[in-house]
């Protein structure tokens, strides 16, 4: 019952790295400095997030973190967010929100080539809620509250 | 285990019989079976009801209460026939008293806008519980945006229970004119004790409306024994077709209030000056109404009736005892909801995993369960919680499927640990 083969069929959706940061989410905490932060919602699940953003000199995000309590997924999503944008520009984040979306959505990412190419192998296992409908908002709602925080609006929801 | 409870009874539920009169139990999900555990959102429908709709359809379908047709007549018939099992469903002194809705929700929102508007004053106050559903929150809510009635809500108590006491203390001030409440939790399964909230509230001068949207699935109702004032209940749980609901109200409270929709249907004269209404029901039953679902409806009644009351609760008993008792065995399983009266709808959490990962894997399996607020987030706030996962239990559900539930339920927790 322990074995990995008992559970192979959870595999498409369940990889190892999202079981990983579900149980120990990175980045999980309030920024104290933060310049941006935005709240996410998910009406229909229940899910909430926060999401914090540090800005560097140079205008890049220096640091970023996150709250709230959810579903593997939704936890998985946002630690993996809070690493993947770190370094990068808001236009840099934006793409690559955008590209995970595509990603959640379909299973499949025509645009993660070139700069974000690199990100999106890591987000990959998280093309498998694209089977699962009602669970794609889990994967995006930290992305959609990055988005409000980038832009300034303070909230953001998946409705 | 119970399952012995179950055979030795001579009237028990023939479960295979029924299970081979739902097409959709045959189907099968990614791959497995289908157990259906999520009934309390919306049952499957048995051939009877699937027949019942086609029929119609192929061999007798017009628009109703407006031809003089033949084939408008029949059908007119045959909508109405929903209205007379209705009547027997509730046991409703008069068959005018069944008010035919879209669903619960549109029943209780009827209720709110015209009996909460030409009855209720500013400052009179509408009693509901902690346990309702949204459906039974927000127009009370709007009700009191718009006029300016009082909202009180009646807590729970930590075994998922009404708390009595307290519900009688806020009758007290004798201002509460209205007590809207669920007859049995969709997330706790209780039952409220219907029969001293009716004597407190008539005590204090208030009406009562029960959302019976969840009870009158699995037990017999008799509004008049019940002494309730209103009863409210959605088809679709009823192994019915969706789109169609019930309200039903005392003849004397419906004459009083004033229509909720206008147009056709719901007058006897109409001039540009002003129209007259129908009289009840029709006067609430404005526009073309459910005339397919009405027959479905009318089927479904009549197919749960022909099962047995007492049959349907030894059944959900049964159904329940064993599931709390599986869930019992597996660690980190936690029910939310010791109610000593209670139906067929288990909520519960398992320790480090939330709800929706474990409908995910169960639904991996072929386990349709419902997990999240069940739309009744203020409860789930009550209790500390986001979500739980629910299984709910129908007159199809065996003790097999349970056990499977269980089986998984356990596997999940391994492949999170
Ligand atoms: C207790 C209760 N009340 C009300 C409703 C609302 O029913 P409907 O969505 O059919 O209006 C439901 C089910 O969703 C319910 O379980």
């Amino acid at each position: 019952m322990t074995g990995a083969a008992a559970f192979d069929e959870l595999r498409d959706l369940y990889q190892e790295v999202i079981l990983d940061h579900g149980r120990h989410p990175r980045n999980h905490r309030r920024l104290a400095d933060a310049d941006r932060s935005a709240k996410g919602d998910n009406p229909m699940c229940g899910d909430r997030v926060e999401v914090f953003l540090r800005l560097g000199a140079d205008g890049r995000i220096a640091e970023a973190s996150f709250e709230g309590r959810g579903c593997a997924i939704s936890q998985a999503s946002a630690s993996l967010m809070t690493e993947l944008v770190s370094g990068r520009t808001a236009d840099e984040a934006k793409e690559l929100a955008s590209a995970l979306r595509s990603l959640a959505r379909t299973g499949a990412c025509p645009a993660c080539q070139g700069a974000v190419a690199e990100a999106m192998e890591r987000l990959a296992p998280l093309g498998g809620v694209s089977e699962y409908p009602s669970r794609v908002k889990c994967a995006t709602l930290a992305w959609h509250a990055l988005e409000a925080a980038l832009a300034g609006e303070g909230k953001a929801t998946t409705e | 285990m119970n399952d012995a409870r179950i055979l030795d009874r001579p009237a028990a539920l023939d479960v295979a019989a029924i299970r081979a009169q739902f097409p959709i139990l045959r189907e099968q999900v990614r791959g497995k079976p289908l157990v259906f555990l999520d009934s309390a959102a919306s049952a499957q429908k048995p051939r009877a009801v699937i027949e019942a709709m086609v029929h119609a359809m192929e061999h007798q379908y017009a628009n109703i209460h407006r031809g003089l047709h033949w084939m408008s007549e029949r059908t007119t018939e045959a909508y109405e026939a929903a209205r007379d099992a209705a009547q027997a469903l509730l046991g409703a002194k008069e068959r005018e008293e069944i008010v035919f809705v879209r669903n619960t929700t549109e029943g209780i929102n009827l209720l709110a806008h015209s009996y909460g508007r030409a009855v209720l004053k500013p400052g009179d106050a509408v009693l509901i519980s902690a346990m309702e559903h949204h459906s039974n929150i927000v127009p009370w809510q709007m009700l009191r945006d718009s006029h300016g009635i009082e909202l009180r809500i009646a807590p729970v108590t930590d075994a998922g229970e009404l708390d009595m006491e307290a519900f009688a203390t806020l009758l007290d001030d004798g201002r509460v004119k209205l007590v809207a409440i669920t007859h049995m939790s969709n997330v706790l399964g209780t039952y409220t004790p219907v029969e001293r909230i009716v004597a407190l509230a008539h005590e204090a001068g208030a009406k009562v409306m029960l959302d019976g949207s969840q009870a009158v699935v699995h037990r017999k109702v008799d509004v008049q024994a019940l002494g309730c004032d209103f009863y409210v209940f959605t088809g679709h749980k009823l192994y019915g077709p969706t789109g169609i609901g019930v309200l039903w109200g005392r003849r004397e409270l419906l004459e009083a209030m004033p229509p909720f929709l206008g147009g056709g249907d719901m007058i006897s004269t109409v001039s540009f000056e002003r129209s007259e209404w129908a009289k009840v029901p029709h006067k609430f039953e404005a526009g073309t109404p459910a005339i397919l679902e009405g027959v479905g409806l009318k089927a479904a009644i009549d197919w749960t009736v022909a099962l047995g009351w007492d049959r349907v609760a030894a059944h959900e008993q049964a159904l329940t005892d064993h599931a709390l008792a599986r869930l019992s065995e597996i660690e980190g399983v936690r029910v939310l909801g010791q109610a000593q009266d209670r139906g067929g709808v288990v909520s519960f959490t398992l320790d480090g995993v939330h709800a929706h990962d474990v409908a995910t894997i169960l639904d991996r399996q072929g386990i349709a369960v419902r997990a999240g607020q069940h739309c009744a987030e203020p409860l789930m706030r009550r209790f500390g919680l986001d979500s739980t996962a629910r299984a709910s239990f129908a007159a199809y559900t065996t003790m097999a499927e349970i056990d499977y539930l269980a089986e998984q339920l356990a596997r999940v927790r391994a492949f999170f640990r």
